[in-house]
């Protein structure tokens, strides 16, 4: 076959794909958020943003990226740190710490309402320790405070491993001759932390933060097993639109808010991260 | 003066003992925090249906099979374990099949529109691409898609192109061309030199980005709540009856849910490194 052909031969088929099941849904749901049968309309918003439930599902939504990514961007590169060190058991101790990578969000709250339920292990714990007599509800509308940090930890036990498998890989590509010139130079571990790791990590950490705060925006079934319908966010705000009132205008519309989100902090993360021009590892 | 600088310098190489205790300690808690949750489940799942929804719990599972029976028995449950696995048997075999040329023509040609296809490619990830399962359910009930496996393992591709495709061409750049340009002037022309010579090498890099797209699908919840109604798959189903499903029935099925994934982590944790450290660039 023609050399100069082949290329686009190969690619067609991804292409096409996504074409038809990426960019056309993408067009096909701004179509459904901004019509209503007669034409254009901002029905859709004005219903979605004037709902009573909106406001709280995107504080919580907002306020949940904002405790877990930072955190995190912080354990991912502690542990990146000490696995780089590390000379015997590296891979084990690397497999352990990734394993929550295949682990789907729904099993991940099942997992910790084992630990949160009323008959759960915390409730049985702080008994067996005397603290507690009767075991507590603690995912209620009482305890707002502790369904929010069972679903923080949730997610920070469920999604930092695909942070830490970008840094580490990331950490793989600086060369040691960094490490080496400002060793010679008496940087301490810390400054060589700061001014050789960070900055030539860069790349990776701008990966590795756009899938994160994409994902964190998307949290659905961790928040629906552990808080129900006690703490609403954005994703689930779409599957109540979607299914029980099954409107589908309003779920577009609620999507698009959505998208909209991720792509504003994408962008912004970009942005700030950017690798300066003609700068390569 | 001189000594204390080079004690400095040589304390990374030979920290201190108390670092050292604090360094493997963290190492051993940080693996305690991933693994302590998995364990847990476990007690629940190995104990009997009274035992989960007792009160106060013991640590120590007691291998009773009683949870397990419950959710093997429940009405529907099987047949949910059997969609999960035949969409992502799809999942895995389309990703591969439309990734995998694409991958190959990335690593071996310069063409005009590749910045652009990779653009396209990375856009996809940096997306909430579950969100255009709404669009898609409208589209799947005129073309007779709904609620079929194949309808929804199509969704589930998009999620998994994006890492097929870049996971190949990390892979088929790792094998240098002269290989192949060697088999051509043996005798053998580009489909014979890429069947003898490059596939064998290939084989068990594909095989776990096929891996990879299997779990990407087997844990996937939105699209597959939003995409099914009869046949749902095992995340639909959980997520479903999360509301009205006793705690025994959520404990054995997030333990199901998360069995496959643990082996599958382990047996792709050889190339997990390698696939997202390519991917960033």
């Amino acid at each position: 076959m023609n050399a100069r052909l082949l290329p686009y031969v190969l690619i067609a088929p991804v292409t096409a794909f996504l074409c038809v099941f990426f960019l056309y849904p993408f067009f096909l749901v701004a179509q459904q958020a901004f019509t209503t049968g007669n034409g254009f309309t901002m029905d859709n918003f004005r219903e979605v943003v004037g709902y009573w439930k909106f406001p709280i599902s995107m504080r919580n939504t907002f306020l949940l990226a904002l405790a877990v990514v930072p955190i995190q961007l912080a354990l991912s590169l502690l542990m990146a740190t000490m696995v780089n060190k590390m000379k015997r058991g590296r891979d084990l101790v690397l497999y352990v710490w990734t394993i929550p990578l295949g682990i789907s969000d729904l099993a991940a709250g099942i997992i910790w309402l084992a630990i949160f339920e009323q008959s759960g292990f915390l409730n049985s714990m702080l008994h067996g320790l005397g603290v507690v007599d009767q075991p507590t509800s603690f995912l209620s509308y009482q305890n707002l405070t502790v369904v929010f940090i069972a679903i923080m930890l949730a997610e920070i036990w469920r999604a930092t491993a695909i942070m830490l498998v970008i840094i580490v890989a990331g950490i793989g590509l600086i060369p040691k001759e960094y490490y080496e010139a400002a060793e010679v130079f008496g940087a301490s571990p810390w400054k060589r932390f700061v001014k050789v790791t960070l900055p030539l990590l860069r790349p990776s950490l701008q990966t590795a933060l756009i899938l994160r705060v994409v994902l964190a925006f998307e949290v659905f079934a961790v928040v629906a097993a552990l808080g129900g319908s006690t703490f609403p966010v954005l994703m689930e705000q779409i599957y109540e639109n979607q299914f029980l009132l099954q409107n589908s205008g309003t779920a577009a519309a609620l999507a698009l808010i959505v998208l909209a989100i991720s792509i504003f902090f994408t962008l912004i993360i970009l942005r700030a991260l950017r690798v300066p021009k003609g700068a390569t590892i | 003066m001189s000594d204390a600088t080079v004690s400095e310098i040589a304390l990374p190489r030979a920290p201190g003992k108390a670092g050292r205790y604090v360094y493997i300690s963290g190492v051993v808690l940080l693996c305690a925090w991933v693994l302590i949750p998995l364990y847990l489940l476990l007690v629940n799942t190995l104990s009997s249906p009274e035992t989960v929804n007792s009160f106060p719990k013991s640590f120590i599972p007691e291998f009773d099979l009683g949870s397990l029976e419950f959710f093997t028995g429940f009405s529907g449950m099987l047949v949910a374990l059997k969609n999960s696995i035949i969409v992502a048997a799809i999942t895995m075999v389309l990703s591969i099949l439309i990734g995998a040329p694409a991958g190959y023509a990335l690593s071996r040609f310069d063409f005009r529109g590749k910045e652009l296809f990779r653009l396209l490619i990375l856009l996809t990830r940096a997306f909430p691409l579950p969100l255009l399962a709404l669009p898609l359910a409208v589209l799947f009930i005129r073309t007779g898609l709904d609620d079929t496996a194949f309808g929804l393992a199509l969704v589930h591709t998009t999620l998994a192109i994006p890492f097929s495709v870049l996971i190949t061409f990390s892979l088929f750049s790792g094998i240098p061309i002269e290989l192949e340009e060697a088999a051509w002037t043996l005798g053998c022309n580009r489909v014979t030199a890429f069947q003898k010579v490059v596939l064998p090498l290939i084989l068990p890099g594909i095989t776990a980005s096929a891996i990879f797209a299997f779990v990407i699908s087997w844990n996937e919840v939105f699209a597959a709540a939003v995409l099914t109604i009869e046949n749902r798959t095992l995340t639909a189903f959980l997520l479903q009856t999360l509301s009205e499903s006793p705690l025994h029935l959520k404990f054995a099925g997030g333990f199901i849910l998360v069995v496959p994934a643990l082996i599958f982590i382990f047996a792709v944790r050889k190339y997990l490194f390698a696939m997202w450290g390519i991917a960033n660039r």
